[in-house]
């Protein structure tokens, strides 16, 4: 899925989306795998899973495969893969400084920092693939985040990943490359953990959705943290 | 997916290792018939059973319609570990609870994913009978990690490969929740609630399968 811009020295983050993106050998299990999928028209997979070199022809020969008849556009993976960047990058943000309160200590504090952690690695990883399809990732933006209590906080943070969660799943159906999609939905169920993770410790639904989560779309989304941008 | 795609496919159907097993592994009727072909497949070679095996899997609808099928037998376990199984263990506590919810969530997702693939054309797999090696919480609730991580990595392997956005959508829609179980059940265990770190780690269907056929009764 190599594009013209791609620079293959260029450092890139470890983890699934160096994995699905960048080793020939994932890249074939991934082809592989979707193939497995049986009646799906192998030449449309193949020009979708091709990405942006042959989006001309995907477009056309891939029309009756997909319920999408616009070309498939990196353009458009890319802006996604910025906007759940910006997610990303406020998540790290405001669990480093939920750390740095030290309200959490113990169990629970290590849990807050693997979370953190973690954070830090989408970050990285969706960095990383807006740079592999040739765009620009955005800047970093600085958040404001209200930390005055360890139960104000777990309660955002709870908030914030619930949102976040929803915020994958709106973007879902939008993403055009089978291998951002899959970088999102690795990242989407991690969102689902830390949510149901912290709906335990302040006692709140793990699933406040019922048995099937409501995705958000990106006005919603970029509504709701836009009081956390400073 | 229309049908001359079904005929167009015929070929790298048969040649799927991973497909055969997952049909061999349901009752559907289609996937009896698939049983024997692959079965004289053993025995003549391949090539000669690839019209039998093109016409039994031209009768699923293809493509979304089977791994909505391949979903719908995970969801079946999980409902009947939950909602069978877990009826006849001593369950207390959150552990209770969790079954109890979580078993009906199971139930949810058994109902949405027939009537999708129903929506669309395909037949619904038939339910295979299970059989659930736990006899205490303890082992139930290991088990149950098993079940919920593993169907977190199903579906995040499988969903890229639909080619339906709605389906796709509800593909997501699901596996969200069972991210959410397996998060609590990992918890309950003093396990990690993420066990893959940042980015859960996508199985195939021949991965699932391997992991999930022990309890399914042949």
């Amino acid at each position: 899925m190599s594009s013209p811009t791609t620079e293959e020295s260029a450092p890139q983050p470890a983890g699934i989306v160096e994995r699905l993106v960048r080793d020939d050998v994932d890249r074939k299990r991934f082809l592989k795998m979707a193939g497995g999928a049986g009646a799906a028209s192998f030449g449309a997979f193949v020009l979708a899973a091709c990405g942006s070199s042959s989006k001309k022809t995907a477009s056309t020969a891939a029309a009756t495969a997909t319920t999408s008849t616009t070309s498939p556009s990196a353009t458009g993976d890319i802006a996604i893969l910025n906007y759940a960047l910006t997610l990303e990058y406020l998540e790290r943000e405001f669990y480093a400084k939920v750390v740095a309160s030290g309200f959490f200590t113990g169990k629970v504090g290590s849990l807050i920092k693997d979370f953190g952690s973690q954070e830090a690695t989408h970050v990285e990883a969706l960095k990383g693939a807006v740079s592999k399809m040739g765009g620009t990732p955005v800047a970093n933006p600085n958040g404001k985040f209200p930390i005055t209590s360890a139960t104000q906080v777990a309660e955002l943070a709870y908030t914030v990943e619930n949102l976040g969660a929803a915020a994958y799943l709106g973007q879902a159906g939008n993403i055009q490359s089978p291998e951002v999609l899959a970088t999102a939905l690795a990242i989407h169920s991690v969102e689902a953990r830390h949510a149901a993770t912290l709906g335990t410790l302040v006692k709140k639904s793990l699933t406040p959705d019922g048995a099937f989560a409501k995705p958000d779309d990106m006005s919603m989304v970029l509504a709701a943290v836009k009081p956390f941008l400073a | 997916m229309s049908n001359h795609t079904l005929t167009d496919t015929g070929q790298s159907h048969l040649a799927n290792p991973e497909l055969a097993e997952f049909e061999v592994s349901g009752i559907t009727r289609s996937s009896f018939i698939l049983r024997g072909a692959l079965a004289a497949g053993a025995v003549y070679g391949l090539g000669a059973v690839t019209p039998f095996v093109s016409q039994a899997l031209a009768e699923t609808g293809g493509g979304d319609v089977e791994i909505l099928n391949f979903a719908l037998t995970l969801e079946y376990l999980e409902s009947y570990f939950y909602n069978v199984k877990g009826k006849e263990i001593a369950l207390s506590g959150a552990a209770k609870s969790y079954a109890s919810m979580f078993g009906e969530q199971e139930q949810d997702h058994v109902k949405a994913l027939t009537e999708t693939i129903e929506s669309l054309g395909g037949k619904p797999v038939a339910k295979p009978a299970f059989v659930i090696p736990a006899s205490s919480s303890s082992s139930f609730m290991a088990l149950a990690s098993v079940l919920e991580n593993t169907g977190v990595s199903a579906y995040n392997g499988a969903a890229p490969s639909l080619q339906s956005k709605k389906v796709l959508a509800a593909a997501g829609s699901i596996v969200q929740i069972e991210a959410r179980h397996a998060a609590a059940i990992n918890l309950l265990l003093g396990k990690s609630p993420t066990p893959n770190q940042g980015f859960d780690v996508p199985l195939t269907k021949t991965q699932v399968l391997a992991a999930v056929k022990p309890l399914i009764k042949a």
